[in-house]
């Protein structure tokens, strides 16, 4: 039978070096990715990866399983990330997400024929501004948003590593979400709701 | 109940997590409110565009990255030993020592800043030596610590003493 992650902990706390490793193999990607959501660049995602396994290891006489494995975790890295982001370590994008979508730029009104021309270059530029428009939420928003999205966590534990509670989560998430929804209305909008009538629109 | 107060609940309904009595209030609302309706709509459609941004791969280092880390941290650390080592500290009280010789005439103000250059320079070498993570020149330190360290720095202030003067009227 598979070891919790907890029992894994507990195993490196003992001294079993394997367990950490199979902790790292497990956590290393989804932490990367959370942390790629919250600072700039993977590069400096990455740094903050590795101080957060740093520090999980550097504790681990102390440890003691009062959490999920996750929660402790991820209570680390939000701390870390926030710390750096704080400290303005990690300055946040300021490249063109708000331009595009104020202004109705004809790069997002798909699809054209020379849209379609370069399928993949408007993934990167969807994908581009999503991330963008996540960057620009406030940090604590920021957290709410990826672990509830992105890590399928529950209120309890996400409320947990913010260090708030469900109920002030939810309205966090909900302010969160209400201006992502308006940051990404191009991408976000029913496609009824746009005017009728413009021939592009028809190629499909 | 109003649309502020749906707001709230309107995550966690839509997450599927809401209970049975707050998805009963929320579906009686979305069937009164056209506006509610819209927005559950366009949240749904967000998170859908928010799952098409792909996760990104962890470079390939970053396991042995970490491993170094962690392996450097377990070292004992120079400080650790090098402090207590009679040797270290019977050559920097030698350096002291050749520092105020050598300087003998020199303004005492110069002398002193020339002596903390001095150890800070070997200082630096010794904690260089550990960046380069030779096992080799780590045991074997003691041999290096004995000799080269104490007296080259000395040599050169030697050396340099009679013709420099640019960086010492600076400071004083
Ligand atoms: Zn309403």
């Amino acid at each position: 039978m598979a070891r919790s992650d907890v029992q894994l902990m507990l195993d490196v706390k003992a001294g079993d070096e394997l367990s950490f490793e199979m902790l790292l193999h497990k956590y290393r990607k989804p932490l990367v990715n959370f942390l790629c959501r919250m600072v700039r660049d993977q590069a400096a995602a990455e740094d903050l990866a590795q101080e957060v396994f740093f520090r999980v290891y550097r504790a681990r006489k102390e440890y003691s399983p009062s959490a999920k494995f996750t929660t402790w975790l991820f209570r680390i890295a939000t701390n870390l990330a926030l710390n750096a982001i704080r400290d303005g370590r990690y300055r946040q994008m300021q490249i063109s997400i708000d331009a595009p979508a104020a202004e109705d730029e004809p790069a997002f009104q798909l699809p054209s024929r020379e849209a379609r021309a370069d399928d993949r270059l408007i993934e990167r530029e969807r994908n581009q501004m999503i991330r963008g428009a996540i960057l620009t939420l406030p940090e604590k928003q920021r957290a709410a948003v990826v672990l509830h999205k992105y890590h399928d966590m529950d209120y309890a534990e996400i409320g947990k590593i913010l260090g708030c509670s469900e109920s002030a989560l939810k309205s966090l998430l909900f302010r969160a979400y209400e201006t992502l929804r308006v940051q990404l209305a191009l991408l976000v909008a029913r496609p009824a709701a746009q005017p009728a009538g413009e021939g592009k629109r028809h190629e499909l | 109940m109003s649309c502020e107060k749906i707001s709230n609940a309107l995550i966690a309904y839509l997450d599927g997590r809401a209970s049975s009595d707050e998805r009963f209030v929320i579906e009686a609302h979305l069937k009164l409110c056209a506006a509610c309706q819209e927005r559950a709509e366009e949240f749904r459609r967000l998170w859908q565009v928010m799952s098409e941004v792909p996760a990104v791969e962890p470079s390939p280092a970053f396991d042995a990255r970490l491993r170094q880390r962690i392996a450097e941290a377990a070292k004992p650390k120079f400080w650790g030993w090098m402090l207590p080592a009679p040797r270290f500290a019977v050559s920097v009280a030698l350096l002291v020592a050749l520092s105020i010789w050598v300087g003998g005439r020199r303004p005492r103000s110069v002398n002193l800043q020339n002596m903390a250059a001095n150890s800070e320079e070997q200082f630096r070498m010794i904690k260089d030596l550990g960046v380069l993570e030779n096992y080799d020149v780590l045991s074997n330190f003691d041999a290096l610590s004995d000799l080269p360290a104490s007296t080259q720095p000395a040599q050169d202030q030697q050396q340099k003493r009679p013709s420099d003067s640019p960086g010492s009227g600076s400071g004083a």
